[in-house]
């Protein structure tokens, strides 16, 4: 009942990284709760991505702490985020388009025949039956992912996240290079993850994406955390001034570290 | 687009696939078997060339000539499929001609000055040596690529130039000869083949294991509820595929040793570079390792944010290199019966114009074992053509290399073609 002294799913507290002497991230602290949606917004180079980096291992943070399940963990590669739990969709579809779809969706965690013998057939299968979850159709799974629409490779970037049983996922500009009715279908496929009680960092250039499926939106600039608003709380306005002039707003501003209202 | 995603109301069936829909009967055909339409343009190719060769000098289409090809085609075939995974993982590798001729020398100093000669262990320690030299000089170069993060294209021209100087060094550039009896063997000379008996042997292995894969994959497919090829397609691919090997013994057999009747058969360096083709196409390929060499090459940040270890996998890459190069380097070695420090010269060149012409595509990601095999039999074709015609070198020189040129415009026409 009581959601206050429930820990986070994650929590990223104080988290500093340099790249040779630029401050790409300095004290930098957010949070997301099991079920919800977290805005990541900011102008280029705010430090979203550099943040989403450190959470899901490509980079170290110089300082500062994660902690999933107010346990501190630590992440040094992206074999330890799919550990914890964490999985990445990129903007730029991450997937290798010379590859099928199973190849893609197992890839760096390809089940295995013995001895040592890739299990195509197993994979096979098991793809079909993660996308026909996710209600996509892909007409050959054989077929190379160049092959594919946008929308289908962007649910295989996600069928690769649930098939792994994510409970964090960090979506970096997931519509991005999709037209509006494949958009339309990864905010569904979103708001589904999220009624399935994953956690979501959802970053977008697009205010109307991030007020339309976050909860909450934590605004960055140059490197600092401007604030977190509750989104029902604040106009696309008060966003903007906090990713512009990093003016706060008068109301929906949460005190740094103290969890959403439970 | 014309691929559709359909929501749930649309009956999913109906949609086809704009590769099919727009595929002529023959690739459909070729599709249905399941051979790379691609694959059988460059057979075609390759029938072009022999019938052109044999109306001009009469003498291409004969056992004699064919069986010579063969083994004149080892050394690039062994070196080729290694080079293909190169590629694919967006690397290039310009020392093979020259790692194949420092091992050679290495193993030719060692057989004649270091051990005794005709020892029995003579040959097998020497073949060992070379081909862990190989292995640690290609992972060497695999290191500093990966690792320090120079870049492949610099490190192999050094690595060009400084083993090719270290072939020379070796002796001071003295030849050594000749060599061990055993170890001439793998050059394919005399006493270099496996005989008509044995020929047949591996050819029945061959088929066996054609039978068994494609029947045994039939048999998994169907068991997850997969669609299945008609038995037909998978009844000609097993009958087409059995009657090449087929004929392929036969041929290796209608060569005799001189002044007998009695047949060569299958000769070892051919043996050696098809075992290593078929190794590679079958067993490496349903590794975890050949997938990432190809994510790595489609994809280099997908996958490095999928946690595949890149400098590791791009390290064993130039290591399997620099084996295959040092398995060539024993067969140029053996087959010419002595370690010179030239051997190899150029080689890196046939062998990149062999992956090439076969399909690998030099911005990564795509290539493939069977299609580099006919590329390196089709460069060797070209100059086996050429000899018999009696064509200076120099002009063989120019012809190659507009050839390479030729094939490289090819797939960037069937490429753009593709993609349309």
């Amino acid at each position: 009942m009581d959601a206050v002294s429930r820990p986070p799913l994650v929590e990223m507290r104080n988290i500093y990284k340099s790249f040779g002497g630029v401050h790409a991230l300095e004290d930098v602290t957010i949070d997301l709760f099991p079920g919800e949606v977290v805005g990541l917004v900011g102008h280029n180079g705010a430090g979203k991505s550099t943040l989403i980096k450190i959470l899901s291992g490509v980079y170290e943070a110089d300082r500062g702490e994660i902690f999933i399940d107010g346990q501190p963990v630590m992440i040094r590669s992206p074999r330890d985020a799919r550990q914890q739990g964490i999985e990445t969709i990129y903007q730029t579809l991450a997937l290798a388009d010379n590859l099928d779809a199973p190849a893609n969706i197992f890839l760096g965690r390809e089940l295995i025949r013995a001895p040592f013998s890739l299990d195509e057939d197993a994979m096979e299968a098991a793809s079909r039956g993660v996308l026909d979850r996710l209600k996509i159709y892909v007409p050959s799974l054989r077929e190379s992912c160049a092959n594919m629409s946008g929308g289908q490779r962007q649910a295989i970037a996600i069928g690769r996240a649930i098939y792994f049983n994510a409970r964090i996922l960090i979506m970096d500009e997931p519509t991005a290079a999709l037209g509006p009715q494949e958009s339309r279908q990864v905010g569904e496929l979103i708001r589904q993850l999220k009624k399935e009680g994953l956690g979501i960092f959802l970053i977008s250039h697009d205010l109307h994406d991030v007020f339309d499926y976050s909860d909450r939106v934590s605004v960055l600039k140059n490197g600092r955390l401007v604030g977190t608003v509750r989104a029902a709380e604040v106009t696309k306005d008060d966003v903007l001034a906090m990713i512009i002039a990093g003016s706060l707003p008068s109301s929906g501003l949460e005190t740094p570290r103290v969890p959403a209202s439970g | 687009m014309s691929v559709k995603t359909p929501t749930a109301a649309q009956p999913s069936a109906e949609i086809t696939h704009p590769a099919k829909a727009r595929a002529s009967p023959f690739q459909r055909l070729a599709s249905s078997i399941g051979i790379d339409a691609r694959l059988l343009g460059m057979l075609a190719a390759l029938m072009i060339i022999w019938t052109g060769f044999h109306l001009l000098t009469g003498s291409f289409l004969t056992a004699r000539n064919l069986w010579n090809l063969m083994v004149q085609s080892s050394v690039v075939g062994v070196m080729v499929s290694g080079m293909v995974l190169v590629i694919v993982a967006r690397q290039i590798d310009l020392s093979v001609g020259s790692v194949l001729g420092f091992v050679g020398m290495v193993m030719a100093f060692l057989q004649v000055q270091v051990f005794p000669l005709e020892v029995w262990w003579n040959w097998i320690v020497t073949v060992i040596a070379g081909l862990v030299l190989g292995a640690v000089i290609g992972a060497f170069q695999g290191y500093i690529v990966a690792y320090v993060e120079v870049p492949s294209f610099i490190v192999t021209l050094g690595a060009l130039l400084a083993f090719r100087g270290g072939a020379w060094l070796v002796t001071t550039g003295r030849t050594v000869a000749p060599l061990d009896t055993t170890f001439q063997i793998f050059g394919g000379g005399i006493g270099g083949s496996i005989g008509a008996t044995w020929s047949w042997v591996v050819g029945g292995i061959a088929i066996a294991l054609i039978v068994w894969y494609i029947l045994s994959s039939r048999t998994r497919r169907r068991k997850h509820g997969f669609a299945i090829k008609p038995l037909w397609a998978d009844i000609l691919v097993i009958g087409l595929q059995a009657a090449f090997v087929a004929a392929f013994v036969m041929i290796m057999n209608a060569y005799p040793y001189p002044g007998t009747t009695t047949p060569r058969g299958i000769p070892v360096p051919v043996l050696i570079m098809l075992g290593i083709a078929v190794l590679m196409s079958t067993v490496v390929r349903s590794t975890r390792f050949w997938r990432y060499v190809f994510a790595i090459g489609g994809n280099p940040e997908a996958a490095r944010f999928s946690g595949i270890q890149v400098r590791k996998i791009t390290l064993l890459v130039f290591s399997l290199m620099g084996f295959l190069a040092a398995v060539a380097g024993i067969i140029a070695t053996a087959r010419l019966n002595a370690g010179t420090n030239s051997a190899g010269e150029l080689a890196e060149l046939s062998v990149i114009a062999a992956a090439v012409i076969g399909g690998t595509s030099l911005s990564g990601g795509v290539g493939s074992i069977s299609g580099a095999l006919l590329g390196a039999v089709l460069m060797e074709s070209l100059r086996n053509g050429m000899v018999l015609m009696g064509l200076p070198s120099a002009l063989q020189n120019v012809v190659q290399g507009g050839v390479l040129v030729l094939a490289v415009w090819l797939d960037v026409i069937y490429q753009r073609h593709r993609r349309r």
